[in-house]
């Protein structure tokens, strides 16, 4: 007898999925101008879960004119009575916050234990701490009275669909903006089921406005010069391509995009730790995480004993059904992103790298991957360049702190970076010298609503989290 | 007995701590409000750009890891020698800005003070736009700001000292390391600037300065994927947007041009923050 | 893993390890009589050797440890997984009663329920052993005569271990005399803290003589090790020393057995089989009291050290009213119902 763990699924029951769902423009749900709807699937079962109203340029307009509208009464109220709705809003996704774990694992594909221990504590704890900002602005060192921008345009990616709301919605509306939202294609349930929430919290109408579509909905809200604001969270690509389209305006922007962390770690690291944290780091979220540390830099002297522990290590991780509670590693969100994967690999293997993966099985249906780890990868690699955005790790050596801080600072991006060493002096020279947002030593993937996110280079600007997150949306 | 002959002086860019003529060999002629000839400074050209760009690169690794103090010794440095060559750079902005003696005096002084505040910057800025961040957790979680990189700095044409010292000060004091378009029009203050940091414990290459046709070297400068910021100020309608356009292919962080800035009145911290990144580091905090 | 961490530790003494792959099945165990194994004699060669051993482990990171057994902590384990664990759980224990207030009669009782868990379920599981004060093992082997279930005495001047040396092995030595078949032992924390470790080490070794047969596991006191650092050190100390089994705590100090520190010792027992090829139980004790609590340390052993540890020789619980929980979610997930405290028997 063996210890298997029999199947723990959180039930569904919890989460009721209307059959379709409408744009919340103006406080109220409503068919696109047109109608246009498509179909948002489960990608552990690619079952259809709903069907989603697809906006358009009409529609954008629709909502920015509601924000505006809304603009002037909202950035008119006192802070105190601003911060009292979003305090509303926070005790309400605690309420519901099961329902909406449930629903964010169906509609992404990502592990329940995630979605309820990590995500949905982030967005209220996101909530709570702007709320109480709303009243003290003229506090928060950006001069005596700081003004929000306007109307703010925000486009989110689909790996922390709600949680990625939170970080735009809370800090826009505390500083007195309003804002039109677009929740990325594959993952707009939770989105909608936060509109009901500002329903329930009584948000006046047109203060925050959800459109559901595609690429061109994101585009065309981008581009909409009624907005003075765009915060996106997504692919470099694509940030680069609003950076052009703001050019020239004065609309404020702030980019997250990609990254290709390093995950450094030396000989004298608490391996045991460490090996959790390179595990945490590159399969949480299934690697669909910007600041994933996707390339591990190990000292070449611990090399082997950290490979073989890893290796180990990840022969415990249970990939499978989402909302099973036992799920350490859940579907990939798409069959794009699969295909994504997949290619990148195939380039991983074909240009020399060694590919290892444990034993496991996955299910027949949905999209899915399993952990993967290269070996034998350079700095040459497409695998140690590109992001992967899946549970694919690339593992390099080296030999001093010198060669670790070059290698790991030789990449366009600069999110965020891992450290490993018991030394703390090393540790610091380390976190002076790498060129990354965040800087995890001893640990990595950690998030806070208090604690400022954002990169170097190529993985944008503009930091969300914390007091920082405030002057992107204050004219200062 | 009359004047003996001047010794005029021949006017060179300012790249890598050297003062090189431009590479292409070529100059333009400056002339004073009323078109007086004043003198011929450099027509720098794209290559020329990308050398100081090279230059920035190379020293940014010192600049930056010098200590705040220490920034802060150098820009007073700077501050002591524009003192020193005050007559030169009042007799300078007079006929490059078209002022009046005593207008010209004041903005010189100006400019000093300029310096003098941003030094006393260097080692306080950390502290105001850093911080320790209270999170839910047992780590320690510390924010410090961080300069960003090598800043092409378009400095503004209608101010071509106190403009220049306005918008170059807040990118050195942080840490930055500068390459600096100087005022088409009103090249000669930029030009005489560098002679004072090259003799005043700036390193070379820190600031480089180009003097030529803006359009021409700023579109290679925003277009350099090893720029990491732009500051548009000295450029105008179509041509910030091209090259805010350019920027965007390795995400430069932008400053767009404010027409209404006003460099006589005291600035406020807006520069300061603006060519700096959140650094934000996490440790478990345990036994 | 592993072999690769015995390349580790290989490193530190003179002699090589062959590398094994890292599913290697375990090795046969070395003889009794040579308590620290081969490969790391050299290791105990001195005081200042041993030292350098020691503080040659990897370190530990308190929140990353604490973080870890936490995350397993959440693991759910339902129906057919939790019928198997809590009958497991149950032949974990160590039933134990350390009382001043001990009689024979209350160690009879004990032992009673220890054979036969519950009265009204003949399938259950009998415990592993009975723990008790060494002047009552005679008392606990004659009312266990017939069963498989073990008598353990706790020895060595328990719980503070402040004694003369030569106190101890006799306390050893009686227990041993009236029939423990498991002998737990403290080390010297004092000594251990004040980085005295061959002294700890040689203590050790001298009570596992006095063993003879009988098994030994030496309790480590993490609460007062105080850091996870110490408690890696003391782990490997105590396996290099011969112990059999390493043991979290008396339960007799404000910090017992926790999840974290549970997790550590199933990482140094793991990493020890790999440097030796020898295997080492471990013992949680003290403050365990709910089948759930019993679960996730269940949990723990199976994703840390492995399914090899999984069976009452090399895993145990030192617990007392731990057993009347697990036989209450044994009824529970027999008939249905929540079960009460008036269907398990008090003793």
């Amino acid at each position: 007898m063996t210890f298997d763990y029999a199947p723990a699924p959180e039930s569904r029951a919890i989460v009721d999925i209307p059959a379709s769902h409408g744009l919340f423009v103006d406080g109220r749900f409503r068919p696109a101008a047109d109608e246009a709807v498509f179909k948002t699937v489960s990608p552990a079962s690619e079952e259809v879960l709903s069907e989603v109203a697809n906006a358009g340029a009409e529609d954008v307009d629709a909502a920015v004119r509601s924000a505006r509208k809304a603009y002037e009464s909202w950035s008119a109220l006192p802070g105190s009575e601003r911060a009292k709705y979003l305090f509303r809003i926070a005790r309400l996704v605690q309420e519901r916050a099961r329902e909406l774990a449930v629903l964010e694992s169906l509609d992404n594909g990502k592990p329940i234990r995630e979605s309820r221990d990590a995500d949905l504590p982030l967005v209220a704890a996101h909530f709570f701490y702007y709320a109480g900002w709303a009243d003290k602005l003229e506090h928060a060192g950006f001069g005596p009275a700081p003004r929000p921008l306007g109307v703010a345009g925000g486009v989110i990616p689909w790996n922390f669909p709600l949680l990625m709301l939170a970080w735009k919605v809370a800090p826009a509306l505390a500083t007195g903006n309003t804002m039109v939202l677009k929740p990325a294609e594959t993952t707009p349930l939770t989105a909608l089921a936060f509109a009901r929430i500002c329903q329930q919290a009584g948000l006046p109408p047109g203060v925050l406005n959800i459109l559901t579509g595609d690429g061109a909905t994101g585009a065309a809200l981008v581009a909409h010069p009624g907005i003075d604001k765009v915060a996106f969270t997504g692919s470099t690509e694509v940030g680069k391509a609003i950076a052009r389209t703001v050019a020239g305006t004065h609309k404020r922007l702030t980019l997250e995009l990609g990254g290709k962390a390093a995950h450094i770690v030396f000989e004298d690291a608490a391996l045991d730790q460490a090996v959790e944290g390179i595990v945490q780091g590159i399969f949480f979220n299934q690697g669909h995480v910007c600041c994933a540390g996707s390339r591990l830099l190990v000292q070449e002297s611990v090399a082997d004993e950290v490979l073989a522990a890893l290796k180990a290590r990840m022969s415990t991780l249970r990939v499978g059904d989402p909302l099973d509670k036992n799920t350490d590693v859940g579907a990939i969100n798409s069959a794009e992103q699969l295909a994504r994967i997949r290619e990148l690999t195939e380039a991983g293997e074909a240009e020399g790298a060694e590919r290892w993966a444990p034993e496991c099985e996955l299910p027949s249906t949905g999209y899915w991957f399993r952990p993967t780890l290269f070996t034998g990868v350079t700095q040459a690699h497409r695998i140690a360049r590109e992001e992967i955005f899946g549970p694919v790790l690339s593992v390099l050596t080296f030999r001093t702190p010198q060669e670790a801080v070059e290698k790991a600072n030789n990449t366009p991006y600069g999110l965020s970076a891992g450290i490993w060493t018991e030394k703390g002096s090393r540790s610091l020279w380390m976190a002076n010298r790498l060129r990354a947002g965040v800087i995890w030593s001893n640990t990595f993937n950690k998030f806070d609503a208090t604690s400022p996110f954002g990169g170097y280079q190529e993985s944008g600007y503009g930091r969300e989290g914390g007091r920082h997150g405030l002057g992107v949306y204050l004219d200062v | 007995m009359s004047e003996p002959l001047p010794v005029l002086k021949t006017y060179k860019l300012f790249v890598g701590g050297a003062f090189p003529r431009s590479e292409s060999g070529r100059v333009y002629e400056v002339t004073d409000a009323k078109g007086q000839w004043l003198a011929n400074a450099p027509l720098a050209s794209r290559k020329d750009a990308r050398d100081a760009v090279v230059a920035a690169r190379k020293a940014f690794p010192r600049w930056s890891g010098a200590t705040a103090y220490n920034r802060g010794q150098v820009l007073y440095r700077v501050a002591e020698m524009v003192q020193g060559r005050r007559e030169q750079f009042r007799a300078e902005v007079a006929a490059g800005d078209g002022l009046s003696k005593s207008k010209a005096a004041a903005v010189v002084d100006a400019a000093i003070d300029r310096l003098v505040w941003y030094a006393g910057w260097s080692d306080k800025v950390a502290q105001v736009a850093g911080g320790a961040n209270p999170v839910a957790g047992p780590y320690f979680n510390l924010s410090t700001p961080e300069p960003t990189g090598v800043v092409a700095v378009l400095a503004p044409g209608g101010s071509s000292l106190l403009g220049l010292v306005s918008v170059l000060a807040p990118v050195l004091t942080t840490g930055n390391v500068a390459v600096v378009v100087a005022s088409e029009r009103a090249p000669l203050p930029a030009l005489s600037l560098a002679e004072a940091l090259a003799t005043s414990d700036v390193p070379g290459g820190v600031v480089n300065v180009l003097s030529g046709t803006t359009a021409e070297l700023a579109r290679p400068l925003a277009a350099h994927q090893d720029v990491n910021a732009i500051d548009l100020t000295g450029a105008e309608g179509e041509l910030a947007t091209e090259l805010e356009v350019l920027a965007a292919e390795n995400l430069k962080r932008v400053r767009r041009p404010d027409p209404a800035e006003d460099f006589a009145s005291a600035p406020g911290t807006d520069r300061l923050l603006g060519f700096l990144e959140t650094k934000t580091v996490w440790h478990p905090t345990g036994v | 893993m592993t072999c690769h961490y015995a390349r580790r530790y290989a490193r530190l003494v003179t002699m090589s390890l062959k590398a094994d792959p890292p599913t290697a099945p375990t090795p046969p165990a070395p003889p009794k009589d040579a308590p620290t194994p081969a490969p790391l004699a050299d290791v105990t060669a001195s005081d200042a050797s041993l030292r350098r051993f020691l503080h040659g482990l990897p370190g530990v990171d308190a929140v990353g440890l604490e973080a870890r057994a936490a995350a397993l902590g959440t693991r759910s384990i339902k129906t057919t997984a939790k019928a198997y664990a809590l009958d497991l759980a149950i032949s974990m224990i160590d039933l134990t009663t350390l009382e001043g207030a001990d009689t024979p009669g209350k160690v009879r009782a004990l032992c009673a329920k220890g054979r036969n868990p519950d009265p009204t379920d003949r399938s259950t599981p009998p415990v592993a052993a009975i723990c008790v004060y060494s002047d009552l093992v005679a008392v606990a082997r004659e009312a266990l005569a017939g069963s498989d279930v073990a008598v353990a005495s706790v020895a060595t001047a328990f719980p503070a271990g402040r004694a003369a040396r030569a106190v101890k092995l006799a306390d050893t030595a009686e227990a041993v005399a009236a029939g423990a078949d498991e002998v737990d032992m403290v080390i010297d924390r004092g000594a251990f803290l004040a980085g005295r470790y061959l002294s700890v080490f040689e203590e050790i070794v001298a009570v596992r003589a006095a063993c003879g047969d009988a098994h030994l596991k030496v309790i480590l006191e993490n609460g007062e090790l105080a850091t996870y650092d110490n408690i890696r050190r003391a782990s490997w100390l105590a396996m290099l020393a011969g112990a059999d089994f390493i043991k979290t705590s008396t339960g007799k100090v404000g910090v017992n057995a926790t999840p974290a520190n549970t997790l550590l010792m199933l990482q140094a027992v793991r990493d020890f089989r790999a440097a030796t090829g020898r295997q080492i139980g471990v013992k949680p004790a003290g403050g365990i009291r709910t089948a759930k609590d019993a679960v996730k340390f269940l949990v723990l052993v199976n994703e840390t050290a492995g399914p090899d540890w999984l069976s009452p020789t090399w895993f145990r619980f030192g617990a007392s009213s731990l057993l009347n929980d697990l036989l209450m979610q044994r009824q529970k997930l027999g008939t249905g119902r929540y079960s009460g405290p008036d269907y398990v028997t008090v003793d």
